[in-house]
């Protein structure tokens, strides 16, 4: 008997000592990288959104969810995260629908560039924060580099083994919980870098889009029919990376021949009022507050025109949910003109 | 499967949880089943070596001992009718003939590691005679992959045919028994190289699961895991950055890899010995020990018989005395007294001798000319030291320093000294680049360097440093206590929560301080090529 | 016997060959000691101690060692 509870009094302190380690060595994303966080926000939500987009940081800086819903009444959800390749947005969607169906699924298809594993730091962003699932288990196997390892996604802590030497107050302050950093999925910024000089494309050997990339698409695609989704593909207004004339054309073929909706955003400048000027906060890469609430405004109508998306502002339970996220949008929007020493401008100009 | 991969624990757990699962009579062959699935996870191809050195030393083992049974069936049913002259006459016959078969056998198999391993050496060389004779012609390289662990396996089988021919050991019967002995993974990749005289009972036994046997197997391995990827695979970074860049890393530095790589190779080395004796420990296999904490030593000489121990004892009964007690040596000694006078002369055979087994050490440690110059290295110092030995004797009749601590501390500081200066052949490109990079610790005065802050500046931290200098200072403390007796029976002495804090804070230590995973390059084990 | 201890004492004045049997497992006598000895048994006895035969059992005393020189000029 005596032996038993030996060896079961190591055997808890061991597995919780190794739990606290894992807590407290993997990286918090509160302060620093914030797009670390992106992906695991999500669980914590009310999972009954009418739109969820998918896709890199072209659509978790470029759209706001709020201004959808205080113009439009519609309810969505973004789970972007930084370099998300394809094959992450697919799984990300499998893993959604296990929780909510939504009626549409916005895709941003710059990702169609790459075709195969990029960086493990990526990586680790967008996988880290998906629950356990089939999902993510694939998504995991479809996307390590070749000096990565499965393991290190079950057990973070042989991958953040060393971070002992770097440890601040932050990684005790958030062992077990860390403050929301995203507004439903969108990562804010109000400061302002114009776009100047903006380097054109450097010549492509083949503009082809992968196979890879292909499968996972034409997977996306199949799976939104499946499920009875309206898949709708953009483009973000993103001057950089840069989007070739050959890539698009692929992108309008597959659309047309898939029956989906395309918004190249890039085209659209004029009609959704774009300012290269004063809507973008890293010189054309992303749009800052501004104009991401300026193309949210022109997507929206397409969702009510083209998706025929109904306003749920009347919903009382939705409407309370989305006045905290308000209120929590505003104070981030004024805590960051404060921070740069600027009056916010007010609301409606 | 490096030992530092993710894939060995995981091998492991399942090979000890079914090793201990099935029948006693059936362990032997799960372990040659995993070590030949480990051998082909490896190289694929590479089991087409090992499985011919297996069979050309099983058959020809075979062969010999039915000769010698023949011999004697032969001498019992004519004792009566035999001289004694005939009686000799017929066992020399006999006795020609196995060393006929052990002949073709070592030809054989040295013949295939000759090949694998030197032929692109050899090509080398040819190449430099042709250039240095004019010509233009140059002989292509040949793209041939070196089989693991060929050195140790090919050493440790013909070791056991020696032993057959000499009457030490008997002939295996069982063809996979044998292939278990040549083959056995945990020794693979790095040694020892075992007698088959002393693994071979406990290699073929049943073992029952003993838990206390079990755990001193574990706690072995994390330790050995504690040196190597702690130690070893940290500093290895400052190593590189040292000896890649002979053009800036000149002076001081050299000396600074030196010492460094010192620690390197002797906490990679010994660590991965230290994983291989604890695994076969961990499954009731004795293996024998290959090192007796070298750094201590007070000599050159006895230095070589406590590092690599089963390589050295190897040489000695295999080539050393065989060379240096044949007849024509023999002969050699006599006349050479009798020219040379009684003090030199009795000295020709044995530094004759070894200078082949120097020879044969360092070509055996790699095929470039830097080991050739590195054996020999060896060979000139130990030969120094014994003609000094006079010398030293009457400074000791002189001054009562013998057995003090300081003078013992001299000695071991004295023979490390002089093996890193030695190992230098070992770091860098070729030989007259080790010298010139030698020269400049004399010309180059850059002793600064040791202070004003550039020992940061080679890929190593401040956390690193800290690091390395508590795993050394573990290190130092375990081989002195290890005077003492072992360790882990010490250990296991110590009340239940004692023991537990220990080897779980080791445990801990090689997780969180341990150079693996992403942005640590997965450095093979250095022995793993030779 | 005599001779053979005076060859050992040749070697290694300061050890008593006579009671010490522990020769290569104390590390008395080293692989250059041992090729001496048998040099110079080869001489002093005319008998050919062959490599096989250098194994601690035999070296390990005077007495063992002997005994083995003892062996061989019996076979000779």
């Amino acid at each position: 008997m005596n032996r038993i509870w030996k060896f079961i009094g190591t055997g808890v302190i061991v597995l919780a000592s190794l739990y606290l380690l894992q807590r407290l060595l993997a990286p918090k994303y509160v302060s620093d990288v914030v797009e670390g966080a992106l992906i695991a926000e999500y669980y914590g939500e009310e999972k009954d959104h009418d739109v969820i987009f998918i896709g890199d940081c072209e659509v978790y800086e470029n759209f706001s969810p709020v201004v959808l819903w205080q113009d439009f009444g519609i309810n969505s959800y973004i789970r972007g995260s930084a370099q998300q390749l394809i094959w992450q947005s697919y799984y990300l969607l499998e893993d959604t629908l296990r929780y909510e169906k939504p009626r549409v699924v916005i895709f941003n298809v710059l990702a169609m560039q790459y075709d195969e594993p990029q960086r493990e730091a990526y990586n680790r962003m967008t996988l880290e924060g998906m629950r356990w699932s089939r999902s993510k288990v694939d998504a995991i196997r479809a996307s390590m580099t070749r000096e990565e390892h499965f393991l290190d996604y079950v057990f973070p802590l042989l991958r953040y083994h060393a971070r002992w030497s770097e440890l601040g107050a932050e990684d005790v302050r958030y062992m077990f919980d860390t403050p929301r950093v995203s507004h439903n999925g969108y990562y804010m910024r109000v400061d302002v870098k114009p776009a100047e000089n903006v380097p054109e494309g450097r010549i492509l050997a083949d503009y082809r889009f992968g196979d890879n990339a292909w499968t996972y698409l034409d997977k996306m695609t199949a799976l939104c029919r499946e499920n009875d989704i309206r898949l709708i593909l953009v483009k973000a207004p993103s001057l950089y990376p840069y989007w070739y004339d050959q890539w698009e054309e692929q992108m309008e073929g597959y659309a047309a021949e898939n029956g989906l909706l395309y918004i190249n955003f890039l085209e659209l400048v004029e009609e959704t009022g774009l300012d290269f000027a004063t809507d973008t906060y890293d010189g054309g890469l992303h749009l800052n507050l501004s104009g991401a609430e300026k193309i949210s405004r022109y997507l929206g109508e397409a969702l009510r025109q083209e998706a025929g998306l109904a306003d749920r502002r009347g919903e009382a339970h939705l409407s309370q949910v989305w006045k905290d996220k308000t209120e929590a949008y505003e104070r981030e929007r004024e805590r960051q003109y404060e921070e740069l020493h600027s009056p916010a401008p007010s609301r409606g100009d | 499967m490096l030992f530092t991969s993710y894939a060995f624990p995981g091998f492991m757990a399942v090979l000890f949880l079914l090793y201990y699962l099935i029948p006693g009579r059936f362990q032997w062959k799960l372990l040659l089943a995993a070590s030949y699935l480990f051998y082909f996870m490896a190289g694929p191809s590479w089991l087409l070596y090992i499985l011919t050195t297996t069979a050309t030393v099983y058959l020809a083992a075979l062969r010999m001992e039915k000769m010698g049974l023949q011999q004697k069936s032969y001498l019992k049913a004519h004792r009566e009718q035999l001289s004694k002259e005939e009686k000799k006459a017929y066992k020399d016959r006999v006795k020609a003939g196995q060393w006929r078969w052990l002949l073709a056998c070592l030809l054989l198999n040295l013949g295939i590691l000759a090949v694998v391993k030197y032929s692109n050496f050899a090509i080398s060389n040819v190449n430099g005679l042709l250039r240095a004779a004019g010509s233009h012609r140059q002989l292509g390289f040949w793209d041939i992959a070196l089989p693991m662990g060929i050195s140790f396996y090919t050493f440790q089988a013909l070791g056991y045919l020696i032993d057959v021919y000499r009457g030490t050991v008997a002939a295996e019967h069982n063809p996979f028994k044998l292939a278990l002995f040549v083959s056995f993974f945990p020794q693979l990749i790095q040694g020892p190289i075992s007698r088959f005289g002393d693994l071979a009972r406990s290699l073929y036994e049943e073992h029952a699961f003993e838990a206390r046997r079990f755990c001193f197997g574990l706690e072995r391995i994390l330790w050995g895991y504690f040196k190597k990827l702690v130690i070893a695979d940290r500093i290895l970074t400052g190593v590189n950055t040292i000896i890649r860049d002979p053009g800036t890393y000149r002076g001081a530095w050299v000396f600074v890899g030196m010492m460094f790589y010192a620690l390197e190779l002797y906490a990679d080395f010994t660590g991965g010995i230290d994983i291989t004796i604890g695994i076969a420990q961990a499954l009731g296999i004795g293996v024998k020990e290959n090192f007796n904490r070298p750094y201590f030593s007070k000599s050159v000489k006895e230095y070589w018989r406590r590092w690599h121990i089963t390589m050295g004892t190897w040489f000695t009964d295999y080539i050393f005395y065989p060379i240096s007690v044949c007849k024509p040596m023999l002969r050699l000694s006599r006349s050479a007294r009798a020219r040379l006078g009684e003090n030199i002369g009795k000295r020709v055979p044995i530094y004759l001798s070894s200078f082949a087994v120097w020879l044969a050490t360092g070509i055996w440690h790699g095929a470039s000319w830097n080991f050739v110059v590195w054996g020999l290295g060896n060979w000139v110092v130990l030969m120094i030291s014994q003609e000094l030995e006079p010398l030293y004797a009457r400074f000791h009749s002189r001054f009562d320093v013998q057995g003090t601590g300081g003078f013992r501390l001299f000695q071991v500081l004295r023979t490390i000294l002089v093996m890193s200066c030695l190992r230098t052949f070992d770091c860098y490109r070729d030989v007259p680049l080790t010298f010139r990079m030698f020269g400049t610790l004399f010309t180059e005065h850059n002793w600064q360097i040791l202070w004003d802050g550039s020992l940061l500046g080679i890929g190593l931290g401040g956390v690193d440093y800290g690091v390395l200098l508590a795993g050394l200072a573990a290190l130092v403390a375990v081989s002195l206590l290890q005077r003492g007796g072992s360790v882990r029976e010490r250990i296991a002495a110590k009340p239940y929560p004692v023991r537990f804090l220990l080897w779980y804070g080791l445990f801990l230590a090689v997780l969180l301080a341990g150079a693996y995973g992403i942005g640590y390059d997965a450095s093979q084990f250095i022995y793993n090529q030779f | 016997m005599e001779d053979l201890l005076e060859i050992l004492r040749d070697l290694h004045p300061e050890v008593d060959f006579e009671t010490c049997d522990t020769l290569i497992d104390d590390k008395i006598l080293d692989s250059f000691d041992i090729v001496s000895i048998i040099a110079e048994i080869n001489d002093c006895f005319d008998v050919t101690i062959t490599a096989e035969k250098i194994t601690p059992q035999n070296f390990n005393s005077a007495e063992a060692l002997y005994a083995l020189i003892q062996e061989l000029e019996d076979e000779e």
